[in-house]
């Protein structure tokens, strides 16, 4: 019995050997990102990461300086699973590891746990794409997003859904995640508040492909619009099955719908679909295009939140450059002065760490490809 | 009423594909009494090589007919799958076959990890879309839509069914699965090669299997390498609803969780007055489903078992 | 192996030097290795409480329980609610830990109560629905009344705290720094040699042995006069009890908690754990359960061993952690059937005297 004990310690240990101690190099400047590289966010998880792998490699082609010595900057990705508990591993490794920045995380429910962390080690996070509101609501001088968060996007988009599309009865669905139903909350909110009335609030899962008994619900209401706070997955099949039923709403999504893959996943039926995107167009900014074809030349197509995740490391660079230095406090004091032209758009933040003023577009499928229909600011 | 019809119909197509995916699971369980949880990767599988095949058949030849171009692909897909359902047996579970009953449980959650992260690194992460080749001939039925390829899922699971039935009731291998089933130590001794028994009924699942990727993928218009999880553990609790390790039990269950959630999703709100919605379409199911097995322990058409024989 | 005779012989040194070995473990680790591991063993203690109360249902009983761990979610919820500024409540952990972990007790009785006529794998599925049915209301639970926020998930949570010392920050011992992750790592540790105090007095019980009856023949245990509606339901309180205290602690060390922490996945993890070390072994289930926590996470560092070995990395490790996780599974399935550490009643009851092609099935006794 106890020498099992005593074994069962042993493994533990040289499991745990295994892994090498960190090296410290004086010129690499270590950068952490993190999302969810396996399981069923998968593919988003390596979309942010190669958006943040390409302005690393960019910008240590073009060189960097600081304190008057060249460094270079070095990215670490690592998966959190958009597991809550491995996401507060993953932070404490990254703060071991002595990164200067971290880049992430996806999702809100690993953002908001691993961004306490980061805030007792004093290290600067910005996520490309935690929209909760509760993630910059916590105090943490250390936790900013480029992102908009589900207030400042529900509400161009409720807006949006009454005034411009004429939408008088709307039905929302929602897919029960962080995202997804904080979006569909927030729209809920505005939409109302503009005057429309919500006949349908039906629900869904991330995981879901099978939307028609939702739909046919719905579709017994008839509404004007049908809103859907959720990713490409799902909105793709949903929109397939709502044509498919015979229920001619328009269907209106956020920026979890804003993509190619959803134009590719429900095929014909996209047309007419319009959704949101925070930021300004790509094509419309200065590199933007240049971003695109870069990153689909190296990575292929970029699915959601690539540029956002690109555009976050340049702001940490840049406000490395500002204070000369990699040093956590320093950089921490130098981003709120951020005031940076992305190919997201222009990028500045509140005294919470949000972006303020940043645009939201509004996008429609025509043709096969998004269509820019106006930009909210 | 044209809602109700909708609902109706949408839960029989939904539970088609429960049934098609449930019926490998049943066969399995029948024979080894052994859950295989990877079954739904192989289900997984079966999409991804189909579509990894249509793809390079559009490439070749862009102007063959859909249908063809699809067939081709459930062609490749299905020996594929085969292999893999034999090498899984093989490899996997034969050798525990004395083990302690939770042992092959434990690899065959292994081996659902090693499925899905292999067809990660063949496929890709993200989701691939089904091209639309399949043609969309779209009918109402009582003020409600339906369309070819709904008509043709329920058609073919029950064909499916019927075949599987018959093959078990009627054929010398059959027989063998049955007398294997019953006990294998005196089927061995009757002269049935029990392992060969054993490797047909996953092998036959497993072409299974293949056939229900490919309609869910071209159903649904996509496919992920993490599909096949959920679509495992809905088709496993039809299974087990109707009784596991009965075929028409598979069927019978499949059909009914399909109803159950189509028609939960759609009138739960209105049944508790806008208190509960939508979102609690899987508690109503699991409810249904717990109800089922309290007042049946052994599933709508499971045989009884003596506690003791 | 004479090492091995040599410790067995002297069972105070050998208890000594763990008892070291374990107070020093934190800090070796956190030198050797780095602070994320100490969370890491965190995570570990935490995983060895709740194989240990699943042990007691599945190891002890034979009840195949796949919902288990929905208690884990309601000891963390409960935590929450009774120690966060979400209902303005901040009673201290003293009090919130021991009523999670009734509830949890409670919920066990009530999932017990309907499913004591099924077995084996219709148990394990109706399990799975109770586990489900939990997560899905902790998920919806938001309006019209707001219980659980949600997907959103709760935040700011209270941390441990004895009066005025909060586990938080960095506090200093004789000059010793201890980090919140280190003082966690004691509180576990105290909590899971509680747990195996408890669980080895158990195992060698009336009720113990009542468990181990019903178990091996469940008509039998009732011929002999055990109540097995009260046994079973009994195991079930107990392994929920458990986990509803671990949920508590894990609710106050993150600080934050949300639906997806209590998917199916981690009942299925934590079952993985108890089968892969040895069921109804309870240095057996600790192994299985560190070994699980941490091989994962030791696998990341595949990418790091490329870069030494080759100079770059040729295959990601995000790409092969799992998979390699799979395989290891697959692996000590093929190799150890019965287990890492299997307990030798349970290697009698597989390994019967009754002939070849008998089929060995522990939660049926038909055959």
């Amino acid at each position: 019995m106890r020498y099992s004990i005593v074994s069962a310690l042993l493994v533990t240990l040289i499991a745990a050997g295994c892994g090498p101690k960190p090296e410290v190099g004086s010129e690499v400047i270590k950068i952490g990102s993190v999302a969810p590289l396996t399981g069923p966010q998968a593919h988003l998880g390596k979309d942010n990461e190669n958006g943040a792998r390409l302005a690393v490699e960019e910008i240590n082609a073009k060189g960097l300086t600081l304190g008057g010595k060249p460094v270079k900057l070095e990215l670490i990705g690592e998966d959190d699973q958009a597991d809550p508990k491995t996401g507060t591993v993953v932070a404490q490794k990254l703060v071991d590891l002595g990164v200067a920045g971290v880049i992430g995380h996806l999702n809100s429910g690993t953002t908001i746990p691993a961004s306490k962390i980061y805030f007792d080690a004093g290290i600067p996070q910005i996520s490309p794409s935690a929209t909760a509101i509760a993630y910059t609501a916590q105090g943490y001088k250390t936790a900013f997003r480029v992102m908009t968060n589900d207030e400042q996007q529900g509400k161009v988009l409720g807006q949006f859904a009454v005034n411009s599309m004429g939408a008088k009865k709307i039905a929302i669905i929602d897919d029960r995640t962080a995202y997804g139903q904080g979006l569909a909350d927030e729209f809920e909110k505005a939409a109302k508040a503009a005057g429309a009335s919500v006949v349908a609030r039906e629900f869904t899962s991330d995981r879901a492909t099978d939307f028609t008994a939702i739909l046919t619900s719905i579709k017994s209401k008839n509404p004007d619009v049908v809103f859907f706070g959720g990713m490409d997955p799902q909105g793709g099949p949903m929109a397939q099955q709502m044509k498919r039923l015979g229920l001619t709403a328009k269907f209106l999504g956020g920026d979890g719908i804003q993509n190619g893959n959803f134009i590719k996943l429900a095929g014909v039926e996209a047309e007419g679909t319009v959704a949101s995107l925070p930021g300004l167009p790509l094509d419309a900014m200065p590199g933007g295009a240049g971003f695109k074809q870069r990153f689909e030349a190296r990575f292929g197509p970029i699915q959601v939140y690539a540029p956002y995740a690109y555009d976050a490391v340049y702001v940490l660079v840049e406000a490395m450059k500002r204070a000369d230095s990699a040093d956590h406090a320093k950089v921490v004091a130098e981003l709120p002065k951020t005031d940076f032209e992305g190919v997201t758009g222009r990028i500045r933040f509140d005294a919470k760490g949000d972006t303020t003023g940043g645009a939201v577009t509004l996008y429609q499928v025509k043709n096969g490809a998004w269509v820019v229909l106006e930009t909210v600011k | 009423m044209d809602i109700f019809v909708q609902q109706l119909i949408n839960g029989l197509v939904l539970g088609s594909i429960y049934a098609l995916v449930a019926l490998g699971y049943t066969m399995v369980y029948g024979i080894l009494e052994l859950i295989n949880f990877a079954h739904g990767e192989v289900t997984m599988f079966g999409a991804m090589v189909a579509l990894a095949v249509i793809g390079v058949v559009l490439g070749v030849a862009p102007d063959l007919p859909g249908l063809l171009v699809v067939l081709a692909g459930v062609l490749v897909a299905i020996p594929v799958c085969m292999l893999l359902g034999f090498s899984i047996e093989r490899l996997a579970y034969r050798p525990l076959r004395n083990a302690p009953r939770l042992a092959p449980l434990i690899t065959a959650i292994g081996l659902s990890i090693v499925l899905q992260n292999v067809a990660m690194l063949i496929w890709g992460r993200q989701y691939i879309a089904f091209p639309p080749l399949l043609p969309k001939g779209q009918y109402e039925v009582l003020g409600a839509h339906v369309s070819n390829l709904q008509i043709f899922i329920v058609v073919l699971s029950i064909l499916v069914m019927l075949g599987l039935w018959f093959m078990v009731q009627k054929t010398r291998l059959g027989r063998a699965m049955r007398a294997t089933a019953q006990s294998r130590a005196v089927a061995q001794l009757m002269g049935v090669n029990v392992n060969s028994v054993i490797a047909a009924t996953f092998v036959i699942g497993s072409a299974l299997a293949a056939v229900a990727g490919v309609m869910v993928s071209a159903y649904y218009g996509l496919a992920h390498y993490y599909m096949g999880f959920l679509l495992g553990l809905k088709a496993f609790s039809a299974a087990v609803l109707g009784g596991i390790g009965n075929i028409a039990g598979a069927m019978l269950g499949g059909l009914l969780l399909g109803v159950i959630e189509a028609l939960g999703a759609g009138y739960i709100g209105d049944l508790t007055g806008g208190f509960l919605g939508s979102h609690y379409q899987d508690v109503f199911a699991f409810f249904v489903l717990i109800l089922v097995l309290v007042f049946r322990p052994s599933g709508l058409l499971g045989e009884r078992v003596a506690t003791r024989a | 192996m004479p090492v091995i005779k040599f410790f067995r012989q002297r069972p105070q040194l050998t208890l000594l030097l763990l008892a070291v070995l374990l107070a020093v473990l934190p800090f070796l680790v956190g030198a050797g290795l780095g602070k994320s591991w100490i969370r890491v063993l965190d995570f570990a203690l935490l995983y060895v409480l709740l194989a240990l109360g699943l042990n007691i249902v599945v190891g002890y009983a034979g009840l195949l329980d796949l919902g288990y761990i929905a208690f884990y979610a309601l000891g963390a919820y409960l935590y929450a609610w009774l120690a966060s500024p979400h209902f303005g409540l901040h009673l201290p952990f003293w009090a919130v830990l021991p009523i999670g972990a009734l509830l949890a007790g409670l919920f066990g009785v009530l999932l017990g109560a309907p499913t004591l006529r099924l077995r084996g794998d219709y148990l394990a599925i109706v399990t799975l629905g109770f586990g489900e049915i939990i997560r899905i209301f902790m998920n919806n639970l938001n309006a019209p009344v707001n219980i659980t926020n949600g997907p959103q998930g709760m935040n700011l949570i209270d941390p441990i705290a004895f009066g005025d010392f909060t586990f938080k920050g960095t506090h200093h011992f004789f000059g010793i720094a201890f980090s919140s992750a280190h003082l966690y790592y004691y509180l576990f540790l105290g909590f899971v040699l509680l747990a195996m105090l408890i669980a080895l007095r158990l195992q060698d019980s009336r009720i113990g042995r009542a468990w181990a009856a019903i178990r091996e023949d469940e008509v039998a245990a009732a011929a002999m006069g055990i109540n097995t509606r009260n046994v079973k339901l009994l195991a079930f309180a107990m392994g929920a009890t458990f986990g509803g205290l671990a949920g508590g602690l894990f609710a106050a060390f993150q600080g934050f908690i949300s639906p997806e922490s209590f998917g199916l996945m981690e009942s299925i993890m934590i079952l993985c754990m108890i089968v892969l070390g040895g069921m109804g072994n309870i240095p057996g289930v600790i192994l299985g359960a560190v070994l699980l926590t941490v091989l994962p996470e030791a696998l990341r560092y595949l990418g790091d061993a490329q870069r030494a070995l080759l100079g770059h990395v040729a295959l990601d490790p995000a790409d092969l952690r799992m998979l390699l996780f799979g395989v290891a599974l697959i692996l000590m399935m093929l190799f150890r059937p019965e287990g890492l550490l299997p307990s030798r009643r349970r290697q009698r009851e597989l390994h019967p005297e009754d002939g070849p092609g008998e089929q060995a099935s522990l939660y049926d006794s038909r055959g």
